[in-house]
């Protein structure tokens, strides 16, 4: 059964898309300094690439267990401020050292999330969404008022490398994104197709059910939860680095939260590449609005149309519309004369 | 000791706002068992529209309250219908991040109409006071509270007094059931949902006349919303209330005691001891699959 219809060359076509596609994507985001080496292009590409990251570190909680955070801005935060006192603390050069850094600030921010997790995972849906918005404003509140540690409303400026002039400035941040955003995407796959993810899909299904078949969902969901923080921490504090001065409203910003919730229902919840279409398509238009109407505010007006189109109107997301609609047009064709 | 007292006699005076504007946000879930996070911010227009009536118009706040509660009602009404009934599906996920929206979306347009500048209502009872056992209390406290206690009690009466407010009540307790037994559970959950916003309207203008707020205000007072309505549990407006009292009382003692700073973590630790030890919140029923 090799004909041109069956089933296995069905799926060795479509696998042999998706890895044309994927190859693609990869030289892309490799070799994209190279292609557009100017400043304001590259600066747009670490934007892109870390919310890449941030959506689908939020997936992999948000998207796999159903519990939707809508604080995962205090974990980015977190780590930003974490890698920021480390890195002036402890009075490292600038250069591509405190790039080291940035997994110790992903340590922080895990154990900042087993505390959260374990007290917000006590409670499910509606309360936990709840919970995750107040945990994420104690967080700002923390970095406001421990003026002693963080320096307060008047922010934190961090060092910077002075010998990484030019068009060249953004290229290391952009690298450190893009390596963030594939370790995501690399856990991220991993889990789907573990125990572990199917344990998290079944928490997402129905809780009482997967703990009456035995999965540990307490462990399980928490370390969905910290794995995710881990992440978002990581690319805070790459932020951190890149933008060289933080304050609180700026890193623990309710609308960095809400984007990577928005990318990842926009590309399609609980799949891999839904995240990663979602942030592709929307940070740059984010941005370009931004940028044009910034001043004015009106840019939130984009944004809530934009999410109350893709709720509304595409409530599971591209991914899954797509996959439906390709297969419905496939089984047409072959039932046809 | 007569600051402590001071702090608590304030405390459940500004309480009482608060257990308007939590008792509109706990209807909602309650009838819809949707967390309306735009409620902060219809809090905000609230006390804008009274703002711009009071910039074009001279209407004193409170009064202009007779214009701003039937327009934020009608427009809840509308909001509902727009946007909260098409959710068919996994409704309680998605309706937090539309109502999520919806705040973005009103924050964006005060901003562009009234700038990001802080404003405030302005009336004779801002800042004129009257002394009872030495303390001062001013007077706009007083008549925020009186507000807050008449339309609640006015709420109240339509919960229980009125058969529409039977099938609040009805749908609130099992949505099936009050369906089965002929209760038109869409209607209810807008006209509810008016019926927040409209208290929210109210809740704007007592609210803008003891602060002031700039389009982003909206944020600081949903997280201190939403924590009064997890503490008292849910659906249940005699928790949101009871919960406002407790929260808003503690918060100032704590100011006076300890720091201004530090008070308004005071919210947040009541709220992760609740959790600890209470998951449902006070008057909260723990339902398995919901909370």
């Amino acid at each position: 059964m090799t004909g041109p219809g069956s089933l296995v060359t069905r799926i060795n076509r479509t696998a042999a898309f998706k890895a044309l596609g994927l190859a693609v994507l990869a030289v892309v985001a490799l070799l994209l300094p190279a292609i557009a080496p100017d400043p304001a292009t590259t600066d747009k590409a670490v934007f892109t690439v870390m919310f890449v990251g941030l959506a689908t570190a939020w997936n992999i909680m948000g998207g796999y267990t159903g519990y939707i955070s809508l604080g995962h801005a205090a974990f980015f935060g977190f780590g930003a401020y974490a890698f920021g006192l480390l890195l002036v603390h402890l009075n490292i050069t600038p250069g591509y050292a405190p790039f080291l850094l940035v997994p110790v600030a992903g340590l922080l921010t895990a154990s900042l999330a087993v505390g959260i997790g374990w007290v917000a995972l006590r409670t499910r849906a509606a309360t936990f969404v709840i919970v995750t918005i107040a945990f994420m404003f104690i967080v700002q509140l923390l970095a406001e008022n421990l003026v002693k540690v963080t320096g307060g409303g008047a922010g934190l400026g961090l060092p910077y490398p002075r010998e990484w002039g030019g068009d060249f400035f953004n290229t290391p941040f952009y690298y450190a994104m893009l390596a963030l955003a594939i370790i995501a995407l690399v856990l991220s796959w991993w889990i789907r197709r573990s125990k572990f993810g199917l344990g998290l899909l079944a928490i997402r299904d129905d809780e009482d059910k997967a703990l009456a078949v035995g999965v540990p969902t307490r462990t399980f969901k928490l370390t969905a939860f910290v794995i995710s923080a881990a992440l978002v921490g990581m690319i805070g504090s790459v932020f951190a680095y890149y933008m060289t001065y933080i304050y609180p409203q700026f890193v623990v910003d309710p609308l960095i939260g809400i984007s990577m919730v928005l990318m990842a229902f926009l590309g399609g919840l609980g799949t891999l590449s839904g995240p990663v279409i979602g942030a592709l398509l929307l940070e740059p238009a984010q941005l370009e609005f931004a940028y044009r109407f910034g001043a004015s505010r009106l840019y939130l007006l984009f944004y809530a149309a934009v999410f109350l189109i893709v709720i509304l109107l595409l409530p599971r997301g591209i991914v899954p519309s797509v996959t439906d609609l390709f297969r419905g047009w496939r089984r047409r064709r072959q039932m046809g004369p | 000791m007569s600051l402590i007292l001071e702090a608590a006699v304030l405390g459940i005076l500004t309480g009482g706002v608060y257990a308007l504007m939590a008792s509109g946000l706990t209807l909602i879930f309650g009838v819809m068992r949707i967390i309306n996070v735009g409620h902060g911010a219809l809090v905000i227009l609230g006390a804008y529209l009274s703002f711009a009536l009071f910039r074009s118009l001279h209407m004193d706040p409170f009064l202009s309250l007779v214009v701003t509660m039937p327009v934020m009602f009608a427009l809840g009404v509308l909001l509902q219908l727009v946007f909260i009934r098409p959710l068919k599906t996994d409704r309680e996920a998605l309706s937090v991040l539309v109502t999520y929206a919806l705040a973005l979306g009103i924050e964006g347009v005060l901003g562009y109409i009234f700038t990001t500048n802080y404003q405030q209502l302005r009336a004779w009872y801002e800042t004129a006071s009257f002394e009872v056992f030495g303390f001062h209390i001013t007077y706009v406290y007083v008549f925020g509270f009186v507000l807050c206690l008449a339309i609640l009690g006015a709420l109240f009466l339509v919960l229980y007094r009125t058969s529409f407010g039977g099938a609040v009540r009805a749908t609130m307790l099992n949505r099936t059931a009050a369906q089965l037994v002929g209760v038109d559970v869409d209607r209810v959950a807008a006209l509810a949902f008016g019926l927040g916003v409209a208290t929210a309207a109210a809740g704007g203008v007592v609210f803008g006349v003891t602060n002031a707020f700039n389009p982003n205000s909206h944020y600081d007072l949903i997280s201190r919303l939403l924590t009064i309505i997890v503490l008292g549990g849910l659906g249940s407006l005699r928790g949101a209330i009871i919960a406002a009292l407790i929260m808003l009382v503690t918060e100032d003692i704590t100011a006076v005691v300890i720091s201004p700073v530090w008070a308004n973590f005071v919210f947040f630790v009541i709220l992760i001891a609740v959790l600890i030890v209470r998951p449902q919140g006070l008057y909260g029923t723990r339902v398995r699959d919901r909370i």
